[in-house]
């Protein structure tokens, strides 16, 4: 719906315009790769950084750089405020209710994995059941595996059919008095599927089961809104929204924090100290132990500032254009087939080649300049569901041009003649 | 193609029609390679005489560049000596990763083709488990793998 919505808005402007508009300021799009200019379409693995972001990680190290919470100096204050500052960006991001919900961790495995050790070792015991999907990410499956094994609990996983969808009755009957957690991605970063969380999170409520969403590869492409999804978590990284690599949020409803035990133990997460108790702090401290990655947080907040001036339903209608005009084109190749064929995905494109290895696919894109990435996408449930060990996968950013998408389809039929 | 280009016409020939494709009867030597990364499997058996490798033959799904390196490998080796073929190890390997110098004495003859993947170190691998796998079925070890075997994920792969 959003995305209808925002294509009848950008009438005015046509969406096409989005990429010519900002792609002068990522100044790395303007490398060379092999005497090819770069076409950059990894972005679901790294989305590239805008000067702004840039400039915002230089200003705070010549400028503003002290360590937080812990000094009545100047330099402390100031990078204690900037520090804060991104939290409220990114609780306004995704419309969290309060900033304490605003945990910052060091990526979306570092968030899953606090609320595997927080949630999880606290309240899931031997013979509980945990429900992932198929479409999982491995960060999102081995934390919940060792937990199972640590435990005696069950891992039950959700199925997909050829389309790489969820199967939704297959998700509801798996529910039984033993479920206690679903973990669960919001979008695929294997095929891009985007999964009918909304509706999915309501059937668990009404079993009284909590949900953790990862939104690695949702943020960047959809707008979020965590009060009306209603999950309990969302975690996502930074430096798939062009911004640091090194920091990500773990957004949880105050209440579930709360009620969890500490991920890590150390400074900042403390009230008080003693040799015989130690008292923690209030959320969201207890969950940041140490010196946090204070550049990183605060260059997180530049770039959602960039991308929020864009507009995450601008840049989604775009997108959306980009990855129909790529799937048209591609899948008229004869001998080239896409992975996932979902009509709601974000544009992420995997393909396979008859008779060429995605790594030879990979190695031959990068003469041409182009960035691609090959293998099992850190899904490997994924490949073993559709019988292949790897695929290529072309993933598209905002500043993307259709002219990148051009140069992609030569590639492949180039690619083609040499295996012919 | 660009002429740097790894996908030289000799091994885009050997990934299209690769020699010694297929099952040895009565093999007395026998390893299976395995890169998780990417997938690349090598099944390899030998008849291996005193000294000599009498038969080689290898099966797997793989890239070009790795089912070329098998094909290649097949072919130089036959009808060499253990010794021979251990010096032949040695000596790709050190190409691959650039240790060699070509321009000095070395037995690789044809098999230099494969010195560009010293440029693509993500490609290394594939092109060095044919050999690592020949290694291991001299030595007939069962199951060699490109990465590390303690990791309790990637042995239960080379399982799979
Ligand atoms: C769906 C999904 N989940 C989790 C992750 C892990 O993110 P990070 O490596 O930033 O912790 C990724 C990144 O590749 C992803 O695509």
């Amino acid at each position: 719906m959003k995305i209808v919505d925002a294509l009848l808005d950008m009438n005015t402007s046509p969406t096409s315009e989005l990429a010519a508009r900002y792609r002068a300021d990522f100044p790395i799009l303007n490398l060379k790769v092999n005497d090819k200019p770069l076409v950059y379409l990894d972005n679901a693995a790294s989305s590239q950084m805008p000067q702004s972001v840039i400039d915002r990680l230089i200003r705070y190290q010549t400028t503003q750089h002290a360590n937080i919470h812990r000094a009545v100096h100047y330099l402390s204050e100031i990078a204690t405020r900037e520090y804060e500052t991104a939290r409220r960006t990114l609780q306004h991001f995704i419309n969290a209710r309060e900033d304490r919900e605003i945990i910052f961790t060091s990526g979306t495995t570092d968030a899953i994995n606090l609320v595997m050790h927080g949630y999880g070792r606290k309240f899931i015991q031997s013979g509980d059941e945990i429900i992932l999907t198929n479409l999982e990410h491995h960060s999102n499956i081995v934390p919940w595996q060792m937990l199972a094994e640590e435990k005696g609990a069950t891992i039950r996983v959700v199925p997909i059919n050829d389309a790489g969808e969820l199967l939704i009755d297959e998700y509801e009957k798996l529910f039984n008095p033993r479920t206690r957690f679903v973990a669960l991605t919001h979008v695929s970063n294997a095929l891009g599927t985007i999964n009918p969380i909304k509706n999915m999170i309501a059937f668990a409520h009404r079993q009284g089961v909590p949900v953790l969403i990862d939104g690695a590869q949702a943020a960047p492409h959809i707008k979020v809104d965590v009060q009306d999804l209603d999950c309990d978590f969302y975690a996502f990284s930074a430096h798939k929204l062009c911004g640091p690599t090194g920091i990500g949020v773990l957004y949880g409803k105050a209440k579930l924090l709360e009620s969890m035990q500490p991920f890590k133990g150390g400074g900042d997460m403390i009230a008080s100290v003693t040799f015989e108790k130690t008292t923690y702090n209030t959320i969201p401290y207890k969950f940041e132990a140490g010196t946090p990655p204070i550049a990183a947080a605060i260059g997180f907040g530049a770039a959602i500032e960039y991308l929020s001036k864009i507009g995450l339903d601008a840049i989604a209608a775009y997108e959306h254009e980009l990855i129909n005009y790529a799937t048209e084109q591609i899948i008229t190749i004869p001998g080239v087939h896409i992975i996932g064929n979902t009509r709601t995905k974000v544009a992420v494109l995997s393909f396979i080649i008859d008779g060429v290895h995605p790594h030879d696919v990979g190695t031959l894109l990068n003469q041409e300049g182009i960035a691609v990435r090959t293998g099992h996408h850190c899904a490997q449930p994924i490949m073993q569901r559709f019988k292949i060990p790897a695929t290529s996968r072309a993933s598209f950013a905002f500043y993307n041009t259709k002219a990148e998408v051009d140069t992609l389809v030569e590639g492949i039929h180039s690619i083609q003649k040499v295996f012919s | 193609m660009n002429l740097k280009s790894i996908y030289q016409e000799v091994i885009l020939d050997h990934n299209r029609k690769p020699r010694n494709y297929g099952t040895l009867d009565n093999a007395n030597h026998h390893a299976v390679g395995h890169n998780p990364l990417c997938g690349d499997r090598i099944d390899l058996a030998l008849h291996v005489e005193g000294e000599h490798i009498n038969r080689i033959a290898f099966q797997g799904e793989s890239c070009a560049i790795c089912k070329a390196s098998a094909s290649m490998m097949t072919a130089t080796v036959k009808g060499k000596s253990r010794s021979e073929a251990e010096t032949l190890i040695t000596e790709f390997r050190e190409m691959v990763v650039g240790d060699l110098d070509l321009a000095g004495p070395h037995h690789l003859g044809r098999l230099a083709v494969f010195a560009g993947v010293r440029d693509l170190p993500t490609r290394v691998k594939c092109a060095i488990l044919p050999w690592h796998t020949l290694q291991a079925a001299l030595n007939s070890d069962a199951i060699v793998s490109t990465e590390t075997a303690e990791d309790s994920i990637h042995t239960a792969n080379s399982k799979a």
